[in-house]
């Protein structure tokens, strides 16, 4: 795009991008770092993921004042706007996305007591994990790129990680029913699921909002939707 | 933007009752009225000299709205506003080519005597220009010339209602036989819209008509905008995309003497769809 004929105005939006990409890789190591304390079950990991998510909390506050400031001092129009407008909604999401990895890091600080089927369990969850590493990996390169398409095929690609926690959620019910001893430990693992869920969900209200961004058009489609856990029931006596 | 498809209406209108017929040939005629044209010109050119200043500019303008005209300096908004009450006429080496109609007639027309259509298209300019009378007699001039109204009661009705529609009454009522020229500059441009309403206009045009006024000023103007185009059309020109933003329906961008696009005004300042257009209310035009 042309350069702005106000120079700080254009180094304003420059900051504001910079920040979001800046508060983007924090997520993502965030993210890793905690599927990462529960596969190894690392409790110094965790601690560290647990305190690190501050750094996601100043970030947005940041960026939000930032944009703020820019809308009120600038009055910015048509992309300019939808940047600003972007930079708010986005760094809403990660900070949700920090929050979700930091509940995720606590979780793998009380897994410690595990039992036989934890291993296993635990592949699966590693394997969702990557698959939402994947999905934020992509959404914030299409942001940097501020392409619609990619942020769309996030959007699409949810689907997937949505029939991963499906069946995490079907193997840890079959698990607590056999034996009452595990309901613990899968309780924190159906948590920690579902926040990967959560996060995968964030990713496509990101792609959204970048759809926004490029095109100026909100997504009006429905998404897929693949959790049906929602509606899963334990059947007695089956 | 029409709500109803007439050729379909008609075909609807066959197979029903008179009674039903004439109920929905109503509801038509209503629907079309809230998009109704008021301005329609067509491939309008404007030459100074031989240069030429405007290039075929096509648009509709609709009725008790108002239309934003933005566009950097030099780029024909001022002059084609101006083509539409033949202002132009009184520039010597002007000539206007393609045609203007308002409510379908052409103005352009060598039956159309000017200076009864200025009376129907108002002008509100960029520096408040009062005549240099009392407050009363810069309203009632207009009204006087063109027989709208004689001297006494009926002209003090005239001046009392145009005053008060232009939000001035309240603050020169005990004053109105005093000079328009003392008022303060924000005063003195509702004067003058109070004297364009004063002739009962359909079109008033606005040439930058918050340039000179302070913050305050500009936002009592703004007010009245948005009330009198319950009555009026309104068709605005503003360096001010801001003001444009908040007080047009709909926006329309021009470029080096071309139209380049028109559009609702929420659409034209989140998502234009030209380049051009996004360039310039982005500040990015080098």
């Amino acid at each position: 795009m042309t350069q702005h004929t106000v120079k700080s105005f254009q180094e304003e939006l420059d900051t504001l991008a910079a920040n979001i990409a800046q508060m983007g890789g924090l997520t993502e190591a965030q993210l890793s770092a905690a599927i990462e304390a529960v596969v190894r079950r690392d409790t110094q990991l965790a601690e560290r993921t647990i305190r690190e998510d501050q750094r996601i909390d100043a970030l947005e506050a940041e960026i939000e004042a930032h944009a703020i400031r820019m809308i009120a001092l600038r009055q910015p129009m048509a992309t300019d706007l939808r940047e600003a407008i972007a930079a708010i909604k986005i760094s809403i999401d990660l900070e949700r996305i920090g929050d979700l990895a930091k509940n995720i890091a606590k979780r793998a600080m009380v897994l410690q007591n595990d039992f036989e089927g934890t291993n296993r369990l635990i592949q699966g969850i590693s394997r969702m994990g990557r698959l939402a590493q994947r999905q934020l990996k992509h959404v914030l390169d299409a942001y940097s790129s501020r392409e619609a398409q990619a942020a769309m095929e996030v959007w699409r690609d949810d689907e997937e990680i949505d029939a991963m926690y499906n069946s995490v959620f079907r193997e840890l019910l079959t698990y607590m029913m056999e034996d009452p001893r595990t309901i613990g430990v899968s309780t924190h693992l159906l948590f920690v699921a579902k926040n990967i869920e959560r996060i995968g969900d964030h990713a496509t209200n990101i792609a959204e909002t970048i759809s926004y961004l490029v095109t100026g058009e909100w997504v009006s489609d429905e998404r897929p939707k693949g959790d049906t856990t929602s509606t899963t029931a334990v059947k007695s006596g089956s | 933007m029409t709500t109803l498809d007439t050729t379909e209406a008609s075909g609807m209108i066959m197979n029903k009752t008179a009674e039903e017929a004439g109920a929905l040939a109503k509801a038509v005629s209503t629907a079309k009225a809230g998009h109704e044209t008021k301005i329609a010109a067509s491939k309008v050119s404007v030459f100074y000299g031989d240069k030429q200043a405007l290039f075929d500019v096509s648009i509709d303008i609709p009725a008790r709205q108002v239309m934003a005209f933005i566009g950097p300096s030099g780029c024909g908004k001022s002059t084609f506003l101006r083509c539409i009450n033949r202002m132009n006429d009184t520039i010597d080496n002007c000539s206007v080519k393609g045609t203007i109609e308002i409510d379908g007639a052409n103005i352009y027309d060598p039956k159309i005597d000017p200076v009864l259509l200025r009376a129907r298209v108002g002008m509100v300019f960029q520096k408040p220009n009062p005549f240099p009378k009392s407050i009363y007699d810069n309203i009632a001039y207009g009204p006087r010339i063109h027989g709208v109204a004689k001297a006494g009661s009926a002209m003090d009705e005239i001046v009392e209602r145009s005053l008060q529609r232009a939000a001035l009454w309240n603050e020169v009522k005990d004053r109105l036989d005093q000079p328009g020229t003392g008022l303060s500059g924000g005063q003195q441009q509702r004067l003058c819209i109070a004297r364009a309403i004063a002739v009962n206009p359909d079109i008033i045009l606005m040439d930058e008509p918050c340039s000179a006024l302070d913050p305050i000023a500009t936002a009592k103007v703004e007010e009245l905008i948005d009330e009198l185009r319950a009555q009026y059309t309104i068709v605005i020109v503003t360096h001010s995309m801001q003001q444009a933003a908040r007080v047009s329906q709909k926006a329309a961008f021009f470029h080096l003497g071309n139209l380049i696009e028109v559009d609702e005004t929420d659409k034209m300042f989140t998502n234009p769809s030209d380049q051009r257009t996004q360039d310039y209310i982005t500040g990015r035009f080098g």
